[in-house]
């Protein structure tokens, strides 16, 4: 709380600055970060990727992409759940802990 | 030009939701509010004019789907009345401070226990903190003018406020009065035939609307809420007298009778007003210099307005049809008695609770409470029942 | 019989682009937050969506910020049925009077089971019985999560809760689960269906299918929740194709009336297999575990299952 507390009081000095209501604008959580990895971070092993897109599907963040056979992973809003590396059907993804 | 018409009060109110060209109505049935709601079906029905009507399950859902028509930009309309209003407690709050365009007109009815269908005011003033703007009418003509005028209040850019047109149950919805029907056109230059949504649920400029407020934020919100109702009293203002200019009819937040040398004057809203004019008469024609202001519009208080009205008074006589239980009185009484407290010349306050649970208020129990004030009988520590065993 | 169709058949068919946006709050491995995706995946950007109190709620609208890429409201926990009522009524009579560009948004509701078979029941069920054309998912993970793991009608039998403790007396919960997709197919709505994330096509097909129908639909969607049901987050689709595969939550649709398996499962899992992994049920005896495998073989044989 404290963190978004901050950011709020510099974006509102006044009251009379607010939006009404509040109304806020489509989809702006894409600028939290949350890399909270407390079971690691998934970590690809390129080679082994088929491409099949399970872990792009059941991602809770929705931060995976399979773009041209490469698996990519957002690390600072994936929240390391370990899905992606539980379901994948050819054990192409760990779970890194540092 | 207008015409001329004997209409039941309720159905006034359904000519004037017609006449605004409502999308939607959402409503549960509740005695006396029902003759509103039916009439409203009937017209639907009939195809006098195009609309939703939602034969909702509760009054909870009827304020609930008309948040949800509002908030994609129709206008809608709905109309309750004692446990109805009661039901709707909680979603009147999210209305209001979510900023949703709603008019509901209340029939007064007393709040349970005991289960009774006679009107007070006791159902809305346990609502008087939702943040509405909360206006009271007397007859079929107020009622009608004070609807459809809500609708431009409501959906006016600078207020984006929910209005409730408050009337006595019974005394106001189940008597026939005569009334001055404006033809459509004469509406039309009033109120626009459909509503213009600033706001609202688009999916080509989609928006979040009812967001969590961590306490980061909502003091903040809660104070420009605040400042959004206080401000509409403006806009109230402006709106009654565009109406006035167009229809004739003049309308002010407060109406004062026979005030202008009063010594002794009676504030109170609703129907009772028209029972405390001929009072006014009568105390006038027995040589006592007393007066009347009717409050037409509750919230936002207008307490420039009010101040203003009782500038000569010493003792303004409150008449209240509700109790604030365990409190000081009821709420007028409360209002004043705060207001003019600091005020730079004393003015009495003397606090009356009548008509609870439907019981009339006569022209003789005016006088009555006019006497006991000039007597002295009443101490600005105690509000006074007019009820059997006192008074 | 009704053939459903397949409006996603591989998930290639299903859009990259996400309409519940990353940076929500969702606990790890959220099975919620899965179906969400999912779901808006399957209708698009031109859909509205209402959501009553709850998890969902609390995890994708902290003031300043939204996860929703679509149109979104909140209004309170009883009444998204009647909130999204009154949003369908109002779209309809506009663009009668001309006054929309589109001439239809989808309507859906987002709600979890206490909004759903609990507190909103009465809302719902006014709402079905009117007929509004809307999709009404409710993403079940049995118990009131956000204000921290309290029983619902929907907590299975003999679950702990933090309101349903597990002691010397009482072992946990001690009803069963409310059948809410029976509750709505007594209302003769067109669709009703069940899903769950372990089979996301299944789940995206209904979801669009139900939009699809005229009318009222819904969609009961079994929602992993590692928090409350003391899982380890990676399980969480895991054990969401476990219920579906011990009988524990059959997949099915009920079309116009016709009941329909969509999701066979020839042989069965033995119960214990879905129940031993969750802290939830860490209480249960064999016994127990009998006893609900026999409710669960009891089910399966009313719907028709082997």
């Amino acid at each position: 709380m404290g963190k978004m507390g901050d950011k709020l009081k510099l974006k509102y000095e006044s009251y009379r600055e607010l939006p009404i209501t509040p109304l806020i604008k489509a989809g702006i959580s894409k600028l939290v970060e949350t890399p909270w990895h407390l079971h690691g971070k998934p970590q690809v092993d390129q080679a082994k990727c088929i491409g099949c897109r399970l872990c792009w599907l059941y991602c809770p963040e929705g931060v995976i992409t399979v773009r041209n056979g490469e698996v990519e992973v957002d690390y600072a809003r994936c929240k390391g759940c370990g899905i992606c590396a539980n379901e994948c059907p050819v054990e192409a993804i760990t779970m890194v802990l540092r | 030009m207008a015409r001329r018409i004997a209409v039941e009060d309720s159905h006034a109110v359904a000519l004037a939701a017609k006449m605004a060209n409502v999308d939607v109505i959402a409503a549960y049935p509740i005695t006396p509010q029902t003759h509103i709601v039916e009439e409203l079906s009937r017209m639907v029905s009939d195809g006098e004019f195009d609309a939703e009507y939602i034969n909702v399950e509760s009054e909870h859902s009827a304020i609930s789907a008309c948040i949800g028509a509002s908030a994609v930009g129709a206008r809608c309309f709905t109309a309750t009345a004692g446990q109805g209003l009661a039901l709707m407690h909680e979603i009147l709050f999210i209305a209001a401070g979510n900023r949703f365009p709603i008019v509901m007109a209340i029939a007064n009815r007393c709040l349970s226990p005991n289960i009774n269908i006679w009107g007070d005011q006791s159902d809305v003033m346990s609502s008087r903190d939702c943040g509405w703007i909360q206006i009271f009418a007397e007859n079929a003509q107020e009622i009608f003018d004070l609807i459809l005028s809500a609708f431009k209040i409501s959906e006016d850019d600078r207020v984006l406020l929910p209005v409730a047109v408050n009337f006595d149950g019974f005394y106001a919805t189940h008597v026939v009065e005569r009334m001055d029907l404006p033809e459509e056109e004469e509406v039309r230059r009033f109120l626009p035939p459909h509503r213009t949504a600033r706001y609202k649920l688009d999916p080509d400029r989609p928006l979040t609307f009812g967001a969590i407020g961590f306490p980061a934020i909502q003091f903040e919100l809660r104070r420009q809420w605040e400042e959004a109702l206080c401000n509409s009293k403006q806009v109230v203002k402006e709106v009654w007298q565009e109406f006035g200019r167009i229809f004739g009819r003049h309308y002010d937040v407060l109406e004062p009778y026979r005030m202008e040398d009063a010594e002794i004057g009676f504030i109170l809203m609703g129907g009772s007003s028209g029972t405390c004019r001929v009072a006014v008469d009568r105390l006038r024609e027995r040589g006592f210099k007393a007066g009347m202001i009717k409050l037409r519009l509750f919230r936002p208080f207008p307490k420039e307005e009010i101040l203003e009205a009782v500038s000569r008074l010493k003792t303004l006589i409150t008449v209240d049809k509700h109790i604030c239980l365990g409190g000081l009185g009821g709420p007028l009484f409360n209002d004043l008695r705060s207001l003019f407290y600091g005020f730079q010349r004393r003015i009495n306050v003397a606090g009356f609770i009548a008509g609870v649970g439907g019981r009339d208020i006569k022209v003789e129990d005016f006088e009555h409470m006019f006497e006991k004030v000039v007597k002295g009988e009443v101490s600005p520590e105690k509000h006074v029942f007019i009820v059997r065993g006192e008074s | 019989m009704a053939v459903s169709q397949e409006y996603f058949k591989t998930f290639r068919d299903l859009p990259r682009e996400d309409w519940f946006v990353c940076g929500h709050r969702a606990c790890q491995g959220c099975g919620e937050a899965i179906a969400v995706r999912l779901i808006l995946k399957a209708l698009g950007p031109n859909t509205i969506v209402v959501s009553p109190t709850g998890c969902l709620e609390i995890i994708s609208s902290p003031f300043p910020y939204t996860s929703w890429a679509v149109p979104w409201i909140h209004v309170a926990f009883e009444n998204a049925a009647a909130v999204a009522s009154g949003i369908e009524a109002g779209l309809k009579v506009l663009a009668r009077k001309g006054l929309l560009e589109k001439q239809k948004t989808n309507v859906l509701v987002l709600a979890g089971d206490g909004g759903t078979v609990d507190i909103g029941l009465q809302s719902l069920s006014g709402a079905l019985e009117r007929g509004h054309d809307f999709l009404y998912v409710c993403l079940d993970n049995e118990a009131y999560m956000n204000t921290g793991i309290q029983r619902s009608g929907a907590t299975p039998f003999m679950c702990w809760t933090t309101t349903s403790q597990v002691g010397r007396v009482k072992r946990g919960n001690l009803t069963w689960k409310k059948n809410m997709p029976a509750i709505v197919a007594a209302h003769r709505v067109p669709y009703v269906a069940t899903a769950t994330v372990a089979y996301p096509l299944d789940l995206a097909n209904k979801a669009k299918r139900g939009i699809e129908t005229e009318g009222p639909a819904y969609l009961h969607v079994l929602a992993s929740c590692p928090t409350g049901w003391r899982l380890p987050p990676e399980l969480s689709v895991e054990i969401s194709r476990l219920a579906v595969q011990t009988g524990f939550f059959p997949l099915y649709e009920i079309v116009d009336g016709e009941f329909r398996v969509t999701v066979e499962i020839p042989r069965r899992k033995p119960v214990a297999e879905y129940l031993k992994p969750q802290g939830r049920f860490r209480h249960l005896t064999d016994e127990d575990i009998a006893k609900i495998q026999e409710q669960v073989d009891r089910e399966c044989a009313r719907l028709g299952i082997p």
